[in-house]
């Protein structure tokens, strides 16, 4: 099997005079929770459904699970479960007659979908409830019995669009976690569209940050934080404006954001590696300075999304 | 495997049209109005004529035209307006067994309550009448089981296919009932017809017995069947279903 789970090569979808997807390269390793944001409109929603082989591509290709979303959609769906941007549950029946239904269209034996049925509505606390018609439910509740649905049939990857979207912080939490839990003890791939930041942060091992249906930056949340560059404070007494000159010459003025203020020095490195920081305490321990504390601020994912997401505008407007 | 798919499709239509306590007691009262209107009131008036008369096959073949009506529009364009339809259109299901399951669906359920009422109406009048056993002739049973079959079939296809593309279920009610204006009106539309072409058709169906006529009326549906369904696969594409 490949290392992929999904593979895009210039996939591009327009509607009418609107590019919803544009020339999208993406690699999805297999095991993975990968996290796809972008703010609303993006395009989030589209490259699902072209991942799923529910919209055609106008160009480019995807390979989902060694499969092209062209010619082999049905083996794609086989293999998937979806939760998209609606829970999609029948709301008229009840919650066990759901997933019943779900593990009849995935053809699960009978014994195997009522021990499986029983495991994942116990797991997610919804045993009890199980008769109950889902129209009858809460919000957060439903988000889990679709969830649930798309394990049923122990599915390869699973496709989630804004999984906690309209639900309160507490049921947010909930749910994320038992995604979390859920996916490990599976061992699936998850590919989960969001805007929620800290959702990401959390759950994700890989991002894709999209906007206007491009890919604007890919990585793990560590490294496009580090990517970004962050700031390094020091606090260090004994700095002359003849040091802070030399410090600006070697490191460049860009590098040395502000200071000298009450013995404090603020320093932009990107990436500010060990190395470089390392290097800055040496030249100020060698012209005579006392470095008294040395801290990195970590730029979060949320900034690093804001400033790619501006950045684009900007080029955009250019 | 595609009739397990068409089953499970079945099981799910049904499901959600007796599983849920309002809807179900709507569908159970309607049906059961329409048993003991066709049932036991109809041919108590008709008597034993009822087992001969032409409008016995005009009643069975078009009542369950009527049961499937509000059921068959609800398929696709209900399913979109409740948010369904998406995540039923990413499982594996094939295109042939979400659209046969769902044509089937309906059919079976005005069909089943056609073949229910006739023989329920065969009992009450053996009840009633004395001197029996009475049943149809093997014939009229069969025209009157073939006709409903293929008169269920055909409108259930047409209700699917304004279903498709609808965006609610109300919309592609209006759109079948439109439908339905043109056959109803269609008998009409002879009298626009040249005078020489007019004496024609009447000289034709003059010349028709009963079984002449019902012959022909069974062609006439077996065409516009295949030609429904075949535009309904033609318009069933899971891209246009979600981006329309």
């Amino acid at each position: 099997m490949s290392v992929y789970a999904i593979r895009t090569d210039h996939l591009t979808r327009t509607f009418n005079h609107l590019q919803a997807v544009d020339d999208l390269n993406l690699e999805v390793p297999a095991g993975v929770v990968f996290g796809f944001l972008g703010p609303n409109g993006a395009g989030k929603t589209t490259t699902l459904r072209l991942l799923l082989g529910l919209l055609q591509p106008t160009a480019g290709t995807a390979i989902v699970l060694g499969h092209d979303v062209r010619t082999r959609a049905d083996a794609i769906r086989a293999r998937c479960g979806a939760l998209l941007e609606h829970t999609g549950l029948y709301e008229r029946l009840s919650a066990e007659d759901n997933l019943d239904l779900f593990g009849r269209i995935n053809r699960l034996p009978a014994g195997e979908r009522r021990a499986r049925i029983r495991q994942l509505l116990t797991d997610l606390e919804l045993w009890e409830r199980r008769r109950e018609p889902v129209a009858t439910w809460s919000r957060g509740m439903k988000q889990k019995l679709a969830i649930a649905r798309a394990l049923l049939h122990r599915p390869a990857l699973l496709l989630v669009d804004e999984p906690t979207a309209g639900l309160d912080a507490l049921s947010a939490a909930a749910l994320r976690g038992d995604l979390a839990r859920l996916a490990h003890q599976e061992g699936i791939t998850i590919f989960l569209t969001t805007h929620n930041l800290s959702e990401a942060e959390k759950l994700c091992q890989q991002v894709a940050v999209i906007r206007a249906g491009r890919l604007l930056a890919v990585g793990s949340p560590q490294e496009l934080r580090r990517r970004r560059g962050g700031q390094v404070h020091l606090v260090v007494h004994g700095l002359t404006p003849g040091v802070l000159d030399g410090l600006r010459t070697t490191f460049g003025h860009e590098a040395v954001q502000s200071g000298p203020e009450d013995g404090h020095i603020l320093l932009h490195l990107a990436p500010p590696s060990p190395q470089s920081v390392t290097s800055v305490v040496t030249y100020l321990v060698h012209q005579g300075v006392a470095v008294e504390e040395v801290y990195h601020e970590q730029v979060s994912l949320e900034e690093v999304f804001l400033s790619l997401v501006q950045e684009n505008e900007h080029d955009a407007d250019a | 495997m595609l009739m397990r798919d068409i089953q499970t499709i079945l099981w799910k239509e049904w499901k959600e049209m007796f599983a849920w306590r309002a809807a179900g007691r709507g569908t159970l009262l309607s049906t059961l109005v329409i048993l003991l209107l066709l049932g036991a009131f109809l041919p108590l008036q008709s008597g034993e004529a009822w087992f001969t008369q032409p409008l016995t096959l005009a009643c069975w073949a078009w009542v369950p035209v009527f049961l499937t009506l509000g059921i068959v529009t609800d398929s696709f364009a209900g399913e979109r307006e409740r948010h369904t339809l998406e995540t039923l259109l990413a499982t594996r299901l094939p295109d042939t067994a979400i659209l046969l399951g769902k044509i089937l669906a309906s059919v079976l359920y005005g069909w089943g309550v056609a073949v229910l009422g006739l023989c329920l109406s065969a009992l009450t009048l053996n009840i009633w009448l004395k001197g029996g056993p009475y049943f149809y002739a093997p014939a009229f049973f069969a025209a009157a089981l073939g006709l409903s079959l293929l008169a269920t079939a055909l409108f259930a296809s047409l209700g699917v296919l304004a279903s498709l593309r609808a965006a609610t279920a109300r919309q592609a009610f209006q759109r079948l009932s439109i439908i339905m204006l043109v056959f109803y009106f269609l008998p009409f539309s002879v009298q626009f017809l040249p005078a020489h072409l007019r004496l024609r058709i009447t000289e034709v169906l003059a010349g028709l017995d009963l079984a002449g006529l019902m012959a022909f009326v069974t062609v006439i549906l077996l065409i516009g069947d295949v030609v429904a369904i075949y535009l309904c696969f033609r318009r069933f594409q899971r891209a246009h279903l979600l981006t329309d």
